[in-house]
């Protein structure tokens, strides 16, 4: 149990007694950091949650934003962190499937995944090699039986996660707003469990997940069955459209406590339930596991006796169980039974809510060094370099990945894997666009500018496709809490996230918070992962073919900030440097600037500038588009810039654009209306990169070597080692 | 005429289908689920993609067992166009109306991505508005995708003229590279890639008019079309 004495004497003295051994168990799980979030609620509320668009509802567990002609856009993020680093397969997949079961509990319909996948390093580490080919598998095998398309993510590799992994999983749902569930209960109302088997798996897994991974507990992990997922959704939108739902939960970590105890307190109710009505996977389960049991694909649905009768028909139809559990009272009390045996009666309010923890932080010592940078070797031959950035894992293609997942199915993806953000196009006629991004490296050396970077990034991927964000999820994985050090760290980069998300009006719609993810070796770096939502009213930027003598623009300055950068983590195998950071107005000048020109209808595509520099977002256009280039690097803005900086700083704000020549005037006037600082660098010919700074030549690649080597290397490494 | 578009539990591109069928191709299409039986008076039936019964046991084993199943094989027989697409094509093989077997793609992973078909007859129900040879741009997205018939069976498919569609390229390891076959009477056809997700410009980045041929095929085939 994870109930320290300080809780458990809180707990007596709340309820005025000794806890039962199922109170405890109760109690234990809605505790734990996991559930209770209770080392970092206090603080999470510095982000802005409410703008024109979000629609807060009481007990949804996904984010809703009003997209326009009366339809809703949801949205979550969830991780699955220490089960994946275990069981990859499953743990991954699980984690599918608990993000797609929030965005169901809205009423909506889930239309898209994206995943966020983290491990050691590959290159030389057989277990990170182990973890991400299975953490793909389970992705795969979760997302494409329920039939919802997974159209973007990201996948790093660094030597802080060694033996671990991190499994992030955002979900997107849509729907007609007056299909959302408004949660709501009165007396007598009875409570339905619907779904999968309540068995042996995932016993103290959010209690697991609320402590650093020392040992593989695999009995924490839960078993993933996406069929049962699919006929739940199936029947739960079923359900939803007969108005059959008062209030809807789906159950994650801590199982039942946590699923009946939120619903609960969130509804002002209190709720009476018998464990022995479960239906259970095996017949002598006891009642404090069935209590805290996560057994996946399970959700609690609030009801009246006449709409029950409708719902187990449903239910019937598509051969799930479905177990009137309980029903609704008024007096706010938690009360579970075995028959008429009472086994557990505690106030709502006092399960749901730990008391929350205002944790110490401090400057962490080696913050202190760690901008010095260290005098390289001057680099001979460009072009091995950048081929070797171009193979390494972290800028390869992830083609291996993707390809794995049904990024079509649904019919809506209309900007697909592979570019920068992907669009799907909704039925109000509208476009979403959505990217999740995330830097350890730059967070590590500094915390507050690394998650404003993060969140820059995706904004940025959404601009490209002519999307105005709308909305943020935010979820921030660090190590125990309990560490000043990393607490402050924690810190900085929230406060870094609000100051972003206040100045540019992008709400905080969802997010999670992972914490302890530590293993023997110790903490990761700190790795915020952040996702934004962007809506097109019109149509989408969908990128085009390059084609001979098209133009190649840049908007934005390429700075001296290389710390975290792929050039010195990857080929100098240096930690340190001063990290890129984000000058808002400029930022935010070249946004509209970008959405500007893609309005205009003038650019066949627009791409962001990110890991790797300039000279790997050239490169991705290159070959993509199975075309050579010649750019001028002294042309790039940003003052007096050495090679290294020119091709790989890894500054913020920049996008490069790509156009018919024709439309040069055009742009040039479109760009200094938007007052921003840009500069026409090159145009596409021939079937060479070529990068030349005055009449030297510094790079000079063969596309198609280049891309034979970017499209496969991560799939030998997988495959081959 | 009204096509219908049947519903086993885990089927996940019947929405897609049904979507395709009514909103791109003005079809009056009814979802059918697997328990149901079908009317005699249907004039076309599909059996969309996705994972029925999970893909347990074997893709498509289980579905083909459905209580529907007898009423799509007396339809067959009668000549009705039925079009099973991935699961539903995995379906109509391990029902018996296919000739052959799906079985895991070489790379023994789950496949998504756009491949060029290439049509080897012309004359089905839903070909039948193809040039011989004319080349489709179409995504796929299956795991067990990949077409077996031994050589007995191939010189049969051959020899009758039931190989429908061919990858132009070395996708997953089928035999002849076989996409999509039909029965000896051309009524009945299965295909791996998916039709449904070509059709509308918006999310073809290739081109929409060749995968838009199949079900122009089968309109002309139940007299609805020019």
């Amino acid at each position: 149990l994870s109930l320290d004495s300080n809780e458990l004497s809180e707990l007596k003295s709340k309820i005025g007694r000794n806890p039962t051994s199922t109170e405890l168990q109760i109690v234990s799980a809605e505790w734990s950091e996991h559930c209770s979030y209770k080392s970092s609620k206090k603080h999470l509320k510095m982000l802005p949650m409410t703008g024109a668009l979000v629609i807060n509802e009481k007990g949804y567990d996904s984010g809703v934003l009003d997209v326009g002609g009366g339809y809703v856009v949801t949205a979550h993020i969830e991780s699955h962190n220490h089960p994946s680093a275990v069981e990859p397969f499953g743990g991954a997949a699980t984690g599918v499937g608990g993000v797609i079961r929030d965005i169901l509990s809205a009423g909506t319909r889930p239309i898209a995944i994206f995943d966020g996948l983290r491990f050691g390093n590959i290159e030389k580490d057989q277990q990170a090699r182990w973890l991400f080919k299975n953490a793909v598998s389970g992705v795969a095998a979760y997302g494409n039986c329920l039939g919802i398309p997974t159209i973007g993510g990201e996948v790093e590799f660094d030597d802080c996660y060694r033996n671990y992994a991190l499994v992030d999983v955002a979900a997107i749902g849509f729907g007609k707003k007056e299909n959302l569930i408004k949660n709501h209960a009165k007396k007598g109302d009875l409570v339905v469990l619907l779904g999968g088997f309540t068995g042996r798996d995932g016993i103290g897994g959010s209690q697991f997940a609320s402590d650093s991974l020392e040992s593989e507990d695999r009995s924490a992990v839960q078993i993933p069955d996406p069929f049962i997922e699919k006929l739940i959704i199936e029947a739960v939108l079923e359900a939803r459209n007969e108005k059959l739902i008062h209030a809807m939960k789906d159950l994650g970590g801590g199982g039942l406590s946590c699923a009946v105890s939120e619903t609960a307190d969130a509804l002002d109710i209190g709720i009476e339930m018998d464990v022995g009505k479960v239906h259970t996977r095996e017949s002598d389960m006891h009642p404090d596991e069935i209590m805290v049991s996560e057994s996946q694909e399970r959700m609690l649905i609030v009801t009246d006796k006449i709409k029950l009768k409708k719902l187990e028909s449903i239910c019937k139809k598509f051969h799930i169980e479905c177990s009137v559990i309980g029903h609704v009272t008024t007096d706010n009390q938690m009360r579970v039974k075995k028959g008429t045996k009472t086994l557990a009666n505690l106030p709502t309010d006092v399960v749901a809510n730990a008391t929350l923890l205002d944790l110490p932080s401090k400057y962490p010592e080696y913050l202190k060094t760690i901008e010095n940078e260290k005098k390289f070797k001057s680099i001979s031959d460009y072009s091995k370099t950048l081929m070797k950035l171009l193979a390494s894992p972290n800028i390869a293609s992830k083609i291996w990945v993707y390809g794995q997942y049904d990024h079509e199915v649904g019919i809506r993806t209309v900007v697909k894997p592979g570019n920068d953000a992907s669009v799907l196009r909704l039925d109000n006629g509208k476009f979403l666009s959505a990217k999740i991004d995330g830097n350890p490296k730059h967070c590590y050396i500094n915390p507050r500018e690394g998650a404003i970077g993060c969140f820059e990034e995706a904004c940025r991927n959404v601009v490209c496709t002519g999307a105005k964000p709308i909305g943020m999820l935010d979820h921030l994985q660090f190590g125990n809490p309990k560490d000043p050090e990393i607490f402050w760290t924690f810190l900085e980069s929230l406060k870094g996230l609000t100051d972003f998300a206040k100045y540019f009006e992008i709400p905080c719609i969802g997010g999670k918070v992972s914490l302890y993810n530590e293993t023997s070796a110790g903490p990761i770096k700190p790795t915020p992962v952040i996702g934004v939502l962007g809506l097109i009213d019109k149509k989408p930027l969908v990128p085009q073919k390059i084609s001979e003598n098209d133009c190649l623009a840049i908007i934005g300055d390429t700075k001296d900030e290389m710390g975290g950068s792929e050039y010195f983590e990857y080929i100098h195998k240096f930690i340190g440097g001063k990290c890129p950071t984000v000058d808002f107005s400029e930022s935010k000048k070249n946004m509209n600037a970008v959405l500007d020109v893609i309005d205009a209808k003038i650019l066949k595509s627009a791409h962001d500038c990110s890991k790797g520099g300039f000279a790997v977002a050239v490169s991705e256009l290159c070959m993509q588009n199975m075309i050579g280039c010649k750019v001028s690097l002294e042309k790039i803005p940003g003052g007096k810039l050495d090679i290294d900086r020119a091709l790989f700083s890894e500054s913020h704000s920049r996008y490069l654009l790509t156009f018919e020549k024709k439309n040069l005037k055009k742009l040039e006037i479109l760009l200094k209306k938007n007052k921003v600082s840009f500069e026409i660098i090159g145009h596409f010919e021939g079937d060479k990169i070529q990068f030349v700074s005055g009449t030297n030549s510094i790079v000079d690649l063969r596309v198609d070597k280049a891309q034979k080597t970017w499209l496969n290397s991560l799939r030998d490494l997988v495959l081959h080692g | 005429v009204k096509v219908g578009v049947i519903v086993f539990p885990g089927s996940n591109c019947d929405r897609d289908m049904y979507h395709v069928l009514t909103d791109v191709f003005n079809l009056d299409a009814q979802y059918f689920w697997h328990e149901k039986s079908l009317p005699k008076n249907i004039d076309a039936v599909i059996l969309p993609g996705g994972f029925s019964y999970g893909d347990r046991l074997r893709a498509g084993v289980i579905a083909a067992h459905s209580p529907i199943i007898k009423d799509v094989k007396k339809l067959a027989e009668k000549g009705i166009p039925i079009l099973g697409v991935c699961n539903g094509f995995q379906i109509l093989v391990e029902s018996g109306l296919l000739p052959g077997v799906l079985l895991k793609n070489e790379s023994l992973n789950f496949m998504c991505e756009w491949t060029n078909l290439i049509v080897e007859n012309n004359t089905t129900s839903f070909t039948n508005q193809f040039e011989l040879h004319q080349k489709i741009p179409i995504p796929i997205a299956n795991g067990e995708g990949r077409y077996y018939a031994d050589d007995v069976m191939l010189k049969q498919l051959k020899k009758k003229n039931q190989i429908v569609f061919r990858y132009s390229d070395v996708v997953n390891g089928s035999t002849d590279r076989i996409a999509g076959v039909c029965n000896e009477d051309e009524n009945v056809v299965g295909m791996m890639p998916h039709p449904e997700r070509a059709v509308e410009s918006e999310i073809n980045p290739i081109d929409n008019k060749p995968s838009s041929l199949i079900f122009e095929s089968l309109l002309v085939k139940m007299g609805v079309s020019n």
